[in-house]
């Protein structure tokens, strides 16, 4: 399988993420938006709304500050 | 399904911390926590919390972590190296603990040449007290101890620490970096890994300068924040190498 098909799922722990938004501004491909509903702790999370664009560059991950997304491969 | 991005070992898991949304703290702690991992060091590990933000990190970290009175920092880590050289023995501190209470022992323990490692966190203000202005604090910066902003008559000048301790002979790795991008993010992380090599290979003193946004006392957004660091902070730090004697320390070393 070529790197050209992986398929990458992308899942936000919800009650983590406090909604800062640096994993939207720097995914190129606009896999990930701001939830209008709020946590546990009363922010608006980033939430998946295209998860078939992601490339699995980790780009979210780099700069999430507080460990709240996490890539899966296949 | 295969997780990528592996939760790092000496990160504790399941706790969210008190830092505030997109505050650069929370990056270099995953930075700090997973070099620990991949480097093998985080059973001899001996991390120096500061009096500021990350006054707290203690809780996030699983290795030992022992808490300095303000500034004192590097002088606590000296005597826990001295006293034990196999530990490896990281001062993380904020601007405000590091440049300004702490110069003293920053410049002492720089001029020393001690073998460890300082992760130096600045976002130029005061954070844990509410965004007072800081001796690293940009001129015209506004704050709530200078609203008009910073006036260099007044005030003095923003004070560039690590190019001071850059110039001394026992400082063997120093450079600025900024946690305001995923391509800074890489090179923070490679900066710092440079940095604990140094301690390894018992060369001297490692400093690491990382440039980070403080959103909640900027009254800027994390990404408003990021894009300042890179349009403003970085023409008064410029990032990059500031010095790096390494190769030198092999050779006397033989």
């Amino acid at each position: 399988m070529s790197k050209k098909d992986k398929v990458f799922t992308v899942k936000v722990r919800r009650d983590f993420c406090k909604g800062c938004g640096l994993c939207i501004e720097f995914c190129k491909k606009e896999v990930l938006a701001s939830s209008s509903k709020l946590n546990r702790m009363g922010y608006n999370p980033a939430e998946v709304v295209k998860p078939e664009a992601c490339v699995g560059c980790l780009m979210c991950t780099q700069m999430c500050p507080d460990l709240a997304i996490e890539v899966y491969s296949g | 399904m295969e997780l990528i991005n592996k939760w790092p070992e000496y990160h504790k898991k399941d706790v969210v911390s008190h830092y505030c949304p997109g505050c650069g703290h929370g990056i270099v702690h995953r930075i700090v926590a997973e070099l620990l991992e991949e480097m093998d060091l985080g059973k001899k590990a001996y991390l120096v919390c500061p009096a500021g933000c990350a006054v707290l990190a203690y809780n996030y970290f699983d290795f030992d972590v022992i808490e300095s009175a303000h500034g004192r920092g590097t002088a606590i880590a000296t005597g826990a190296k001295r006293a034990n050289p196999k530990l490896f023995v990281i001062s993380y501190q904020g601007d405000g603990d590091l440049s300004a209470i702490g110069t003293a022992e920053t410049i002492h323990s720089a001029n020393r040449g001690e073998n460890i490692c300082v992760v130096f966190i600045n976002n130029a203000v005061y954070g844990m007290t509410g965004g007072q202005m800081a001796p690293t604090s940009l001129i015209g910066q506004s704050t709530t101890t200078s609203p008009a902003g910073r006036n260099s008559e007044v005030d003095g000048y923003p004070l560039h620490i690590t190019d001071i301790v850059a110039q001394f002979p026992g400082v063997v790795y120093a450079e600025r970096v900024s946690v305001s991008s995923p391509a800074g993010v890489k090179k923070t992380k490679k900066a710092i890994r440079n940095a604990f090599e140094t301690q390894q290979e018992g060369l001297g003193y490692s400093i690491v300068e990382v440039l980070s946004p403080c959103p909640t006392n900027w009254k800027m957004d994390p990404v408003k924040s990021c894009k300042w660091i890179d349009e403003e902070m970085v023409k008064e730090y410029k990032p990059g190498l500031l010095t790096d004697k390494r190769e030198e320390k092999r050779k006397e070393k033989g």
